[in-house]
């Protein structure tokens, strides 16, 4: 067989199938995010009785911080353990979960202050309607990422058993990146745009 | 005893017309009769002459390919030539289609616009319809009156041409009104006003339908286009206007505005207010009963409000407990309602 | 190079083995095996076809006469909604994932599919789900007096499906089965892109990569974009049912039309969904029955990817009646007809694909040459439903439903015949009844078009969607009781089917590696293949390796590019 046929030689076996599987997974949840949103901008001003967003909303700047800031964290807890450097990825991940933990207790307050005090809830009118289901849809999204990153974390525990498989953790901190970009259109849509 | 008479023959011209009007009930959508219509007709069978021309042509050489290149036995020893593609047939069969399509999109953007974005004159005869689960309302604005089941309009000739302008509400779920020889197909979809035209060139009544799924008795939700000249158009709709028909019997009256008739039906200058079923007023003017073929008269009325779930199961009219004396009168008030 | 000796090797000898629970657990419930899983997916398929199929035969069996009163309008209403949803959800899906699952790893090389245990969840899910549609039967009458099985139509319009106009549950059956079949959907797309990228075979570049496995490349970019959109706004509408949300809740500023948005931006990709898969069994089996590779492959690949992207942007040609402005009608309109240009050259490849060839008339090529006939007309059709002042007249009537299922049973179900009758010798390792086979096609040919080819007229006659009943004089009558008879001959049709593979898999003809004489890799190996598929990952050096093999003095890598 002469070379010039598998010059190619395994190109295949370059792709990783966990990356090429979650951004496949990413895709459709891009498409899941855009259908809500489309929602929610399709609503902008069409509620017959308040309360309006404008009179409620409060920009979450603390929670906002603390999400966007996890990213980063994950990313040094991620290089840590592929460095091997297991105690930096445990405090790492573990101010990651604490954070996302913040933005979750953010968004209650929040939702308590928008039930108990503006009156607003999911059936007021169709500004909560869509305001609780797109912000819903992405508080789910941060409980399931949460979820997993306190499994790793916990399976962590026991000294190095993570270090194998530090490409699928990787794959995993991809995902929380992806959760914490979405905030970031779904933040710009309801208290910029939409305000 | 005179006027009832005089009501009688009434009845009986208006019957004897019906009886006399053509009825369009086969919707051919190849015979319009209207201008929408006639323009969807129009590029239709264009296109439908452009897609047989395609069918005949590649469906032939599918058949000469499966006839001419079939195996026959010599062949078993050798394969075929094996050929990969062909640069020109392929730019070929590539640009003659976008060709079509370029055409089909002229023509139909043309119609398109004609018919969506057409002037409506001021003299329009103005009708908004509101669909209902299971039956068709009609609200004449400009001349102030509401009826059901059949949409009277005026005739349009080429020497007094006249449009409809109908607005489409929905009071519930999503519709659809469709009169195949008048025009195309229009939703009627609630918390949104939908419009459409026609101006039909025949008289006659036409049958059409609801074209949109909305529910258990969506099969039976004809709709009835009568197709007047404009004096007859005038008189009916003077008919409409006027106030219900004094009663006969103010016993029989009575024992309609005591029943429960009244939460869903309206009979204008009485008791009777409900909107949540057709109007009332001129029942009798109308040809047919329930959005459906089956004839209006006292004995198929006695019948419907004694069980409307046999004619139409499912629809929205209870039955209601009514004593056969009770029964009698309500019918013989609402046949005085011409 | 030494083999490693598995136990497998030994000749088939685990068919012969005793059977015990053990085994049928892990063959049938714990098996993780992309072919066991293949199969089990089109096993099921073709049982809710049967049963979709009978729901069908009663609904016609009403529709014959005029004022008939064989079925209520409640069950009636039943009828359609749950055969139209069966046949796109736990049919057309399962089948696609079926194929998919068998075929793919075997094509590219591979030992399994990229994600083996994914792959077991979605086919349960989608068991699941169909099984949850189904047991809506069981409460008949219903909670709240509302039949249980839903009665909304398969594309279930708002309001109608809002609790004020149907309470009770049979709305909640609609969407939480077809919830966990699209999950089982999207699981299958993740598995097929991750597969196709990343576990071909050495020397298998995407150049040489087969053209079925393109095309369900295709078919996977579309599910993951366009399911979401179904799923969102069935989430919506759960929102709506169970919390009291507003999206489409029209009395209180919701929008019937959102819904129809959101519904179409699924619904149209939906059907090339279903609809390439067939293609993809038809590129496969038409080169080795007309003994020529298939005309024009850069342009198939091409061509099918132009599909794949416009019709994501087409979905409104579905609503073309609920008064959007000129404009956007127009757009759509071109829009949709853009789709027929690279259709049309798929179905002038195949063409040519056959001209110059030796054709040989066996059962899976009678199937794809009917197929070309039907699609061409389906497709044209579809071009008159393009046309939208066209559609105003013809939209909602008995000509959509005439073209729809033209384009499902005259395109992919045909297609999908083909399949199983080319690829059945690869998975059981037995030959169809070839004389079967032909009273099957015909007889389904000619009951096929008994029943569509009526409705056609019907439907330019005024005849909506729809309607449980009809009254005599509207010129509705003959055409609806022809049609009726037609679904007699398409039963025996498929009860020939259903016999020639049970005879077949007791006393079928032995098939051997390669019965077709074909080309592509899953002819390399067994019939059918061995649990780890090949021996050794093989080598190629075209996209038709086997010809390679077969004609070393004129292989194809000479004249393939890449």
């Amino acid at each position: 067989m002469s070379s010039a046929t598998v010059t190619l030689k395994d190109e295949a076996q370059n792709l990783d199938r966990g990356k090429v599987g979650l951004i496949c997974l990413l895709l459709t949840e891009v498409a899941l995010f855009s259908v809500f949103i489309t929602a929610y901008l399709f609503f902008l001003g069409k509620s017959e009785t308040g309360p309006y967003p404008a009179d409620v909303l409060v920009v979450p700047v603390w929670g906002t911080i603390c999400l966007l800031s996890s990213s980063l964290t994950v990313e040094v807890a991620v290089r840590g353990l592929r460095a091997k450097a297991i105690p930096r990825f445990q405090i790492w991940m573990g101010v990651t979960i604490l954070l996302g933990a913040e933005f979750l207790r953010q968004t209650g307050i929040e939702w308590r202050k928008l039930i108990n005090v503006d009156g607003l809830t999911i059936s007021t009118n169709v500004f909560g309607t869509t305001y609780y289901s797109l912000v819903g849809l992405h508080a789910c999204h941060v409980v399931i990422g949460l979820t997993l990153l306190l499994l790793v974390f916990l399976l962590g525990l026991r000294g190095s058993r993570l270090l194998p498989h530090h490409h699928r953790i990787e794959v995993l901190s991809w995902y929380w990146h992806f959760v914490d970009a979405v905030w970031v259109v779904v933040f710009t849509v309801v208290y910029i745009i939409g305000r | 005893m005179t006027q009832s008479y005089r009501l009688f023959v009434c009845f009986l011209s208006f019957a004897g017309l019906a009886g006399a009007q053509s009825k369009h009930a086969i919707g051919n959508i190849f015979k319009p009769l209207a201008t929408p219509a006639e323009l969807v007709a129009d590029v239709s069978l264009l296109t439908l002459v452009i897609c047989g021309a395609v069918f005949l042509i590649v469906a032939s050489l599918l058949a000469y390919a499966v006839i001419r290149f079939g195996y026959r036995e010599g062949d078993s020893r050798s394969e075929p030539p094996q050929v990969y593609g062909s640069n020109q047939v392929e730019i070929a069969w590539t640009v003659i289609p976008i060709l079509i399509v370029f055409a089909l999109t002229m023509a139909t953007a043309r119609v398109t616009s004609a018919i969506q974005d057409q002037r409506i004159p001021n003299d329009a005869v103005n009708v908004t319809v509101i669909a209902h689960q299971w039956w068709w309302e009609f609200r004449y604005t400009d001349l102030k009156f509401v009826t059901a089941e059949e949409l009277h309009v005026p005739l349009s000739t080429m020497a007094q041409p006249k449009l409809t302008f109908l607005t489409l509400k929905s009071a519930d779920v999503a519709h659809g009104f469709w009169v195949p020889q008048l025009a195309g197909k229009t939703d009627v979809i609630p918390n949104r006003t939908n419009h459409m035209w026609i101006d039909p060139k025949e008289l006659g009544i036409f049958l059409g339908n609801c074209s949109e799924y909305c529910g258990t008795q969506h099969a039976k939700m004809e709709l009835r286009v009568v197709v007047e000249t404009p004096e007859d158009f005038a008189r009916w709709a003077a008919a409409q206007q006027a106030k219900a028909a004094a009663p006969e019997s103010a016993e029989n009256q009575r024992a309609f505005l005591s029943s429960p008739c009244i939460a869903c039906h309206a009979v204008s200058g009485t008791r009777a207010l409900g909107r949540m079923g057709p109007d009332l007023t001129h029942l009798m003017s109308r040809q047919t009963i329930a959005a459906t073929e089956v004839p209006l008269n006292a004995a198929t009325l006695r019948d419907w409000i004694a069980d409307p779930q046999r004619l139409k199961p499912g629809n929205k009219m209870p039955t209601i407990k009514l004593s056969g004396a009770q029964r009698d009168q309500i019918v013989a008030y609402l046949t005085t309602l011409h | 190079m030494a083999s490693i000796s598995y136990p497998l090797d030994k000749g088939g000898e685990t068919r012969k083995s005793a059977y015990s629970w053990a085994k049928f657990a892990h063959a049938w419930v714990l098996t993780v095996d992309h072919k066991q899983l293949g199969l089990m997916y089109i096993i099921i398929a073709l049982l809710f076809f049967v049963a979709s199929g009978l729901q069908a035969a009663v609904m016609r069996a009403q529709l014959m006469y005029p004022d008939n009163n064989l079925l209520s309008p409640q069950v009636f209403n039943r009828m359609f909604t749950m055969h139209g949803t069966t046949m796109v959800f736990f049919v057309g899906m399962p089948f696609i994932a079926g194929l998919a699952n068998y075929l793919i790893p075997l094509m590219i090389g591979a030992r399994d599919m990229a994600f083996p245990r994914l792959n077991a969840l979605g086919f349960w899910l989608t068991l699941f789900g169909g099984i949850l549609l189904y047991s809506s039967y069981l409460a008949w009458a219903g909670t709240a007096g509302q039949g249980s099985a839903p009665d909304v139509g398969w594309f279930a319009y708002a309001p109608l499906t809002e609790k004020a106009f149907s309470p009770g549950t049979s709305t909640d059956f609609w969407i939480l089965s077809i919830i966990m079949s699209s999950t089982g959907s999207t699981i299958t797309a993740i598995n097929v892109l991750a597969t196709a990228l990343c576990l071909r075979t050495t020397g298998m570049t995407l150049a040489r990569m087969p053209l079925f496995v393109w095309m369900f490349c295709v078919v996977a970019f579309q599910i993951l974009v366009a399911l979401p959109p179904l799923t969102g706004a069935q989430l919506m509408l759960l929102i709506d049912r169970f919390v009291g949300g507003h999206f489409f809740d029209t009395a209180a500023s919701g929008s019937a039309i959102l819904w129809q948005h959101f519904f179409w931006l699924f619904g149209h990709p939906e059907v090339y969904i279903l609809m390439i898969p067939g293609f993809a069994c038809v590129t496969e089996i038409i080169p080795v029955f007309s003994r020529k590779p298939i005309f024009g492959r850069a342009a198939m690949i091409g061509a099918s990817v132009s599909i794949g992207l416009i019709s994501l942007g087409v979905w409104a040609h579905h609503m073309y009646t609920v008064g959007l402005p000129s404009k956007a009608n127009i757009f759509f309109a071109v829009a949709t007809m853009l789709v027929g240009v690279p259709t049309g050259i798929k179905i002038f490849n195949w063409l040519a694909t056959m001209w110059g060839g030796r054709i040989r008339l066996q059962t899976p090529m009678l199937f794809c040459i009917a197929f070309l006939f039907q699609f061409l007309i389906a497709g044209l059709t579809g071009i008159m439903l393009a046309v939208a002042p066209f559609d105003w007249q013809l939209g909602d009537s008995y000509f959509v439903v005439a073209h729809f299922h033209y384009t499902l049973i005259g395109g992919l179900l045909f297609t999908l015949f083909a399949g199983i009758y080319y690829w059945f010798p690869k998975a059981t390792g037995k030959m169809l009844d070839e004389k079967l086979g032909k009273w099957h096609f015909w007889l389904l040919v000619i009951g096929f078009h008994v029943t569509f080819d009526p409705l056609h007229f019907a439907g330019l006659l005024g005849m909506p969607r729809r309607i449980y009943t009809y009254p005599a004089g509207r010129g509705w009558e003959g055409f609806n009781y022809y049609s009726s008879w037609g679904v007699v001959i398409q039963a025996v049709a498929i009860a020939i089917f259903v016999w020639n593979v049970i005879e077949s898999l007791i006393r079928g003809k032995e098939a051997g590696n390669d019965p077709w004489d074909a080309w592509t890799l899953e002819w390399a190996t067994s019939s059918p293949p061995p649990e780890y598929n090949f021996v050794e990952p093989p080598v190629v050096r075209s996209s038709r390796p086997l010809w390679d093999l077969k004609h070393p003095e004129d292989p194809d890598w000479k004249y393939e590019q890449a």
